[in-house]
Protein backbone atom coordinates (compact mmCIF):
# COMPACT_ATOMS: atom_id res chain seq x y z
CA UNK A 1 0.00 0.00 0.00
CA UNK A 2 0.65 3.49 -0.82
CA UNK A 3 -0.12 6.69 0.27
CA UNK A 4 0.75 9.99 -1.25
CA UNK A 5 -0.48 13.14 0.59
CA UNK A 6 -0.02 15.96 -2.17
CA UNK A 7 -1.05 19.22 -0.62
CA UNK A 8 -0.77 21.37 -4.08
CA UNK A 9 -1.42 20.95 -7.61
CA UNK A 10 2.25 19.87 -9.55
CA UNK A 11 2.87 22.67 -12.34
CA UNK A 12 4.28 21.39 -15.70
CA UNK A 13 7.27 19.38 -15.03
CA UNK A 14 10.63 20.86 -17.31
CA UNK A 15 13.24 19.32 -18.78
CA UNK A 16 15.96 18.33 -15.28
CA UNK A 17 18.74 18.63 -17.80
CA UNK A 18 17.82 22.17 -18.44
CA UNK A 19 18.55 23.73 -14.84
CA UNK A 20 22.22 21.37 -14.53
CA UNK A 21 22.78 23.22 -17.66
CA UNK A 22 22.06 26.67 -16.08
CA UNK A 23 23.99 25.62 -13.00
CA UNK A 24 27.03 25.30 -15.44
CA UNK A 25 26.91 28.21 -17.44
CA UNK A 26 26.32 30.38 -13.97
CA UNK A 27 29.09 28.93 -12.07
CA UNK A 28 31.35 29.99 -15.29
CA UNK A 29 30.36 33.38 -14.97
CA UNK A 30 30.76 33.10 -11.19
CA UNK A 31 34.19 31.99 -11.50
CA UNK A 32 35.02 34.70 -14.20
CA UNK A 33 33.36 37.27 -11.73
CA UNK A 34 36.28 36.22 -9.09
CA UNK A 35 39.16 36.56 -11.59
CA UNK A 36 38.53 39.46 -13.38
CA UNK A 37 39.04 43.05 -11.91
CA UNK A 38 36.40 44.92 -9.39
CA UNK A 39 34.81 47.09 -12.09
CA UNK A 40 34.25 44.29 -14.77
CA UNK A 41 33.67 42.09 -11.71
CA UNK A 42 30.57 43.71 -10.73
CA UNK A 43 28.72 44.11 -14.22
CA UNK A 44 29.21 40.35 -14.44
CA UNK A 45 27.49 39.85 -11.40
CA UNK A 46 24.39 42.29 -11.93
CA UNK A 47 24.03 40.46 -14.85
CA UNK A 48 23.87 37.46 -13.08
CA UNK A 49 21.81 38.52 -10.45
CA UNK A 50 19.22 40.09 -12.92
CA UNK A 51 19.06 36.53 -14.34
CA UNK A 52 18.79 34.96 -11.03
CA UNK A 53 15.69 37.71 -10.72
CA UNK A 54 14.13 36.35 -13.78
CA UNK A 55 14.81 32.90 -12.80
CA UNK A 56 13.30 33.18 -9.61
CA UNK A 57 10.14 35.50 -11.04
CA UNK A 58 9.57 32.91 -14.12
CA UNK A 59 11.27 30.02 -13.83
CA UNK A 60 14.55 28.97 -14.73
CA UNK A 61 13.06 27.08 -17.41
CA UNK A 62 12.78 31.30 -18.60
CA UNK A 63 16.18 32.66 -18.55
CA UNK A 64 18.88 32.66 -21.52
CA UNK A 65 20.94 29.81 -19.82
CA UNK A 66 17.79 27.98 -20.53
CA UNK A 67 17.54 29.46 -24.56
CA UNK A 68 20.88 28.29 -24.60
CA UNK A 69 19.67 24.58 -23.39
CA UNK A 70 17.26 24.50 -25.43
CA UNK A 71 18.94 25.82 -28.88
CA UNK A 72 22.16 23.82 -28.06
CA UNK A 73 21.90 20.72 -25.44
CA UNK A 74 18.74 19.72 -25.77
CA UNK A 75 18.51 18.92 -29.75
CA UNK A 76 21.35 16.75 -28.74
CA UNK A 77 20.34 14.86 -26.06
CA UNK A 78 17.59 11.44 -25.70
CA UNK A 79 14.12 12.60 -24.23
CA UNK A 80 14.51 12.99 -20.41
CA UNK A 81 13.24 9.95 -18.38
CA UNK A 82 11.15 12.01 -16.50
CA UNK A 83 10.15 15.96 -15.95
CA UNK A 84 11.28 17.97 -12.81
CA UNK A 85 8.98 20.06 -10.71
CA UNK A 86 10.70 23.89 -12.17
CA UNK A 87 9.30 25.17 -8.08
CA UNK A 88 12.59 23.83 -6.73
CA UNK A 89 15.21 25.21 -9.06
CA UNK A 90 13.26 28.75 -9.31
CA UNK A 91 13.67 28.72 -5.08
CA UNK A 92 17.52 28.13 -6.03
CA UNK A 93 17.33 30.70 -8.17
CA UNK A 94 16.06 33.40 -5.49
CA UNK A 95 18.69 32.05 -3.49
CA UNK A 96 21.07 32.55 -6.17
CA UNK A 97 19.43 36.27 -6.03
CA UNK A 98 19.91 36.87 -2.60
CA UNK A 99 23.98 35.84 -2.92
CA UNK A 100 24.83 37.87 -5.98
CA UNK A 101 22.55 41.14 -4.58
CA UNK A 102 25.07 41.18 -1.44
CA UNK A 103 28.06 40.59 -3.71
CA UNK A 104 27.06 43.00 -5.72
CA UNK A 105 26.15 45.29 -2.65
CA UNK A 106 30.14 44.46 -1.59
CA UNK A 107 31.40 45.40 -4.98
CA UNK A 108 29.45 48.71 -5.47
CA UNK A 109 30.12 49.80 -1.93
CA UNK A 110 33.87 49.62 -1.85
CA UNK A 111 34.06 45.78 -0.14
CA UNK A 112 35.46 43.90 -2.29
CA UNK A 113 35.83 41.33 -0.19
CA UNK A 114 32.53 41.12 0.57
CA UNK A 115 31.19 40.75 -3.41
CA UNK A 116 33.87 37.89 -3.84
CA UNK A 117 32.94 36.12 -0.67
CA UNK A 118 28.90 36.17 -1.51
CA UNK A 119 30.35 35.10 -5.42
CA UNK A 120 32.38 32.52 -3.85
CA UNK A 121 28.82 30.83 -1.72
CA UNK A 122 27.24 31.06 -5.00
CA UNK A 123 29.86 29.43 -6.61
CA UNK A 124 29.59 26.75 -4.15
CA UNK A 125 25.81 26.18 -4.51
CA UNK A 126 25.80 26.12 -8.46
CA UNK A 127 29.02 23.97 -8.47
CA UNK A 128 26.78 21.36 -6.31
CA UNK A 129 24.07 21.63 -8.69
CA UNK A 130 26.09 21.19 -11.96
CA UNK A 131 28.65 18.60 -10.84
CA UNK A 132 26.09 17.02 -8.24
CA UNK A 133 22.69 17.30 -9.63
CA UNK A 134 22.28 18.43 -5.49
CA UNK A 135 20.01 21.61 -5.38
CA UNK A 136 21.17 23.04 -1.79
CA UNK A 137 18.50 25.60 -1.76
CA UNK A 138 15.88 23.02 -2.00
CA UNK A 139 17.80 21.23 0.96
CA UNK A 140 18.09 24.28 2.98
CA UNK A 141 14.27 24.58 2.48
CA UNK A 142 12.66 22.64 5.40
CA UNK A 143 15.25 23.57 7.91
CA UNK A 144 13.92 27.46 6.96
CA UNK A 145 10.16 26.14 6.93
CA UNK A 146 10.88 24.37 10.72
CA UNK A 147 12.84 28.20 12.11
CA UNK A 148 9.90 30.21 10.11
CA UNK A 149 7.44 28.52 11.91
CA UNK A 150 8.80 28.38 15.77
CA UNK B 1 47.31 35.08 -6.62
CA UNK B 2 44.45 37.55 -5.64
CA UNK B 3 41.85 37.21 -2.86
CA UNK B 4 39.35 36.09 -6.02
CA UNK B 5 41.33 33.34 -7.06
CA UNK B 6 41.74 31.99 -3.40
CA UNK B 7 37.94 32.19 -2.93
CA UNK B 8 37.31 30.51 -6.34
CA UNK B 9 40.04 27.13 -4.88
CA UNK B 10 38.31 27.17 -1.72
CA UNK B 11 34.66 27.35 -3.51
CA UNK B 12 35.66 24.43 -5.82
CA UNK B 13 37.24 22.64 -3.25
CA UNK B 14 34.40 22.92 -0.87
CA UNK B 15 31.92 22.06 -3.50
CA UNK B 16 33.28 18.75 -4.49
CA UNK B 17 33.94 18.07 -0.32
CA UNK B 18 29.85 18.45 0.16
CA UNK B 19 29.05 16.68 -2.78
CA UNK B 20 31.10 13.68 -2.64
CA UNK B 21 30.25 13.29 1.32
CA UNK B 22 26.50 13.92 0.71
CA UNK B 23 26.81 10.88 -2.16
CA UNK B 24 28.43 8.28 0.23
CA UNK B 25 25.78 8.96 2.80
CA UNK B 26 22.99 9.48 0.63
CA UNK B 27 20.02 6.91 1.35
CA UNK B 28 22.39 4.96 4.32
CA UNK B 29 20.19 3.73 6.85
CA UNK B 30 21.38 4.03 10.13
CA UNK B 31 20.38 3.14 13.94
CA UNK B 32 17.36 4.92 15.65
CA UNK B 33 17.73 8.91 16.63
CA UNK B 34 16.58 8.96 20.52
CA UNK B 35 13.22 10.68 19.53
CA UNK B 36 10.63 11.84 21.91
CA UNK B 37 7.19 11.88 20.72
CA UNK B 38 4.74 14.95 19.76
CA UNK B 39 5.49 16.21 23.25
CA UNK B 40 2.51 18.70 25.49
CA UNK B 41 0.87 21.14 23.06
CA UNK B 42 3.01 20.70 20.16
CA UNK B 43 0.68 17.49 18.96
CA UNK B 44 -1.57 17.90 16.06
CA UNK B 45 -3.65 15.04 17.45
CA UNK B 46 -4.56 14.49 21.54
CA UNK B 47 -2.62 11.01 21.85
CA UNK B 48 -4.49 8.00 22.79
CA UNK B 49 -3.77 5.97 25.86
CA UNK B 50 -3.97 2.63 24.22
CA UNK B 51 -1.36 3.23 21.86
CA UNK B 52 1.65 4.94 23.18
CA UNK B 53 4.71 3.43 21.29
CA UNK B 54 3.82 4.47 17.91
CA UNK B 55 5.86 7.62 16.38
CA UNK B 56 2.54 8.27 14.75
CA UNK B 57 0.19 7.91 17.82
CA UNK B 58 -2.53 10.34 17.42
CA UNK B 59 -1.79 11.16 13.91
CA UNK B 60 -4.13 10.45 11.51
CA UNK B 61 -1.16 8.58 9.70
CA UNK B 62 -1.21 5.58 12.29
CA UNK B 63 -3.99 3.71 11.21
CA UNK B 64 -1.71 3.47 7.88
CA UNK B 65 1.08 1.55 9.69
CA UNK B 66 2.38 -1.71 8.20
CA UNK B 67 1.54 -4.92 10.15
CA UNK B 68 5.59 -5.70 10.12
CA UNK B 69 7.06 -2.72 9.24
CA UNK B 70 6.39 0.88 7.69
CA UNK B 71 8.29 3.00 5.32
CA UNK B 72 7.70 6.57 6.83
CA UNK B 73 9.03 8.89 3.96
CA UNK B 74 9.04 12.50 4.68
CA UNK B 75 8.91 14.67 1.14
CA UNK B 76 8.46 18.20 0.22
CA UNK B 77 7.49 19.83 -2.74
CA UNK B 78 10.90 21.41 -2.90
CA UNK B 79 12.49 18.20 -3.65
CA UNK B 80 13.83 16.40 -6.58
CA UNK B 81 14.17 12.97 -5.33
CA UNK B 82 11.53 12.70 -3.11
CA UNK B 83 9.91 11.48 -6.65
CA UNK B 84 11.97 8.55 -6.98
CA UNK B 85 12.61 7.63 -3.28
CA UNK B 86 8.66 7.35 -3.42
CA UNK B 87 8.68 4.74 -6.07
CA UNK B 88 11.63 2.91 -4.37
CA UNK B 89 9.26 2.42 -1.09
CA UNK B 90 5.68 1.93 -2.66
CA UNK B 91 7.39 -0.43 -5.22
CA UNK B 92 9.04 -2.08 -1.94
CA UNK B 93 5.85 -1.76 0.04
CA UNK B 94 3.48 -3.43 -2.87
CA UNK B 95 6.14 -6.44 -2.92
CA UNK B 96 7.04 -7.41 0.69
CA UNK B 97 3.80 -8.08 2.96
CA UNK B 98 2.80 -6.30 5.80
CA UNK B 99 4.93 -3.20 4.91
CA UNK B 100 3.38 -0.06 4.28
CA UNK B 101 4.73 3.17 2.90
CA UNK B 102 3.31 6.14 4.16
CA UNK B 103 4.59 9.40 2.58
CA UNK B 104 4.16 12.82 5.01
CA UNK B 105 4.18 16.52 3.86
CA UNK B 106 7.08 17.65 5.93
CA UNK B 107 5.48 21.27 5.34
CA UNK B 108 2.33 20.75 6.77
CA UNK B 109 3.63 18.52 9.78
CA UNK B 110 6.26 20.69 11.02
CA UNK B 111 5.24 19.26 14.52
CA UNK B 112 6.19 15.63 13.43
CA UNK B 113 9.23 17.10 11.51
CA UNK B 114 10.24 18.64 15.38
CA UNK B 115 9.60 16.00 17.08
CA UNK B 116 11.19 13.50 14.62
CA UNK B 117 14.43 15.71 14.37
CA UNK B 118 14.06 15.62 10.20
CA UNK B 119 16.23 18.21 8.78
CA UNK B 120 15.84 17.49 5.01
CA UNK B 121 13.58 16.06 2.88
CA UNK B 122 13.23 13.02 1.96
CA UNK B 123 14.02 11.15 5.19
CA UNK B 124 12.88 7.90 5.35
CA UNK B 125 12.15 6.00 8.60
CA UNK B 126 11.74 2.47 9.09
CA UNK B 127 9.31 1.28 11.49
CA UNK B 128 8.87 -1.58 13.41
CA UNK B 129 5.18 -3.29 13.93
CA UNK B 130 4.45 -1.10 16.90
CA UNK B 131 5.52 2.25 15.01
CA UNK B 132 8.99 2.67 17.02
CA UNK B 133 11.76 3.95 14.99
CA UNK B 134 14.17 1.61 13.88
CA UNK B 135 16.52 3.28 11.09
CA UNK B 136 16.17 5.88 9.13
CA UNK B 137 18.40 7.52 6.09
CA UNK B 138 18.00 11.25 4.41
CA UNK B 139 18.64 11.31 0.68
CA UNK B 140 17.03 8.71 -1.87
CA UNK B 141 17.83 4.91 -0.69
CA UNK B 142 18.17 2.25 -3.34
CA UNK B 143 15.63 -0.90 -3.31
CA UNK B 144 18.84 -2.44 -2.15
CA UNK B 145 19.13 -0.60 1.31
CA UNK B 146 15.32 -0.68 1.87
CA UNK B 147 15.61 -4.04 1.56
CA UNK B 148 18.77 -4.97 3.56
CA UNK B 149 16.85 -2.20 6.06
CA UNK B 150 13.95 -4.15 6.30
CA UNK B 151 15.61 -7.34 6.90
CA UNK B 152 17.31 -6.24 9.76
CA UNK B 153 14.44 -5.03 11.73
CA UNK B 154 12.01 -7.06 10.96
Amino acid sequence: MSTVITARPTPVGIDPRGPRVTATLTSVVLAVVLLTPTGLAAALLAMQAVIFGWGAWRGVQHTPYAAVFRAVVRPRLAAPLELEDPRPPRFAQALGLGFSAVGLAGFVLGSSTVGLVATGLALVAALLNAVFGLCLGCELYLILRRAAAR
Amino acid sequence: MGLGAWVLVAAVVAALALGAWRASTNGVFRGTHPVGRVAGDAAPVSTSSTDGVSLLAGTSYDAQRGERATLLQFSSAFCAPCRATRRTLAEVADEVPGVTHVEIDAEHHLELVRALGVLRTPTTLVLDGDGRELVRATGAPRRAQVLSALAGGL
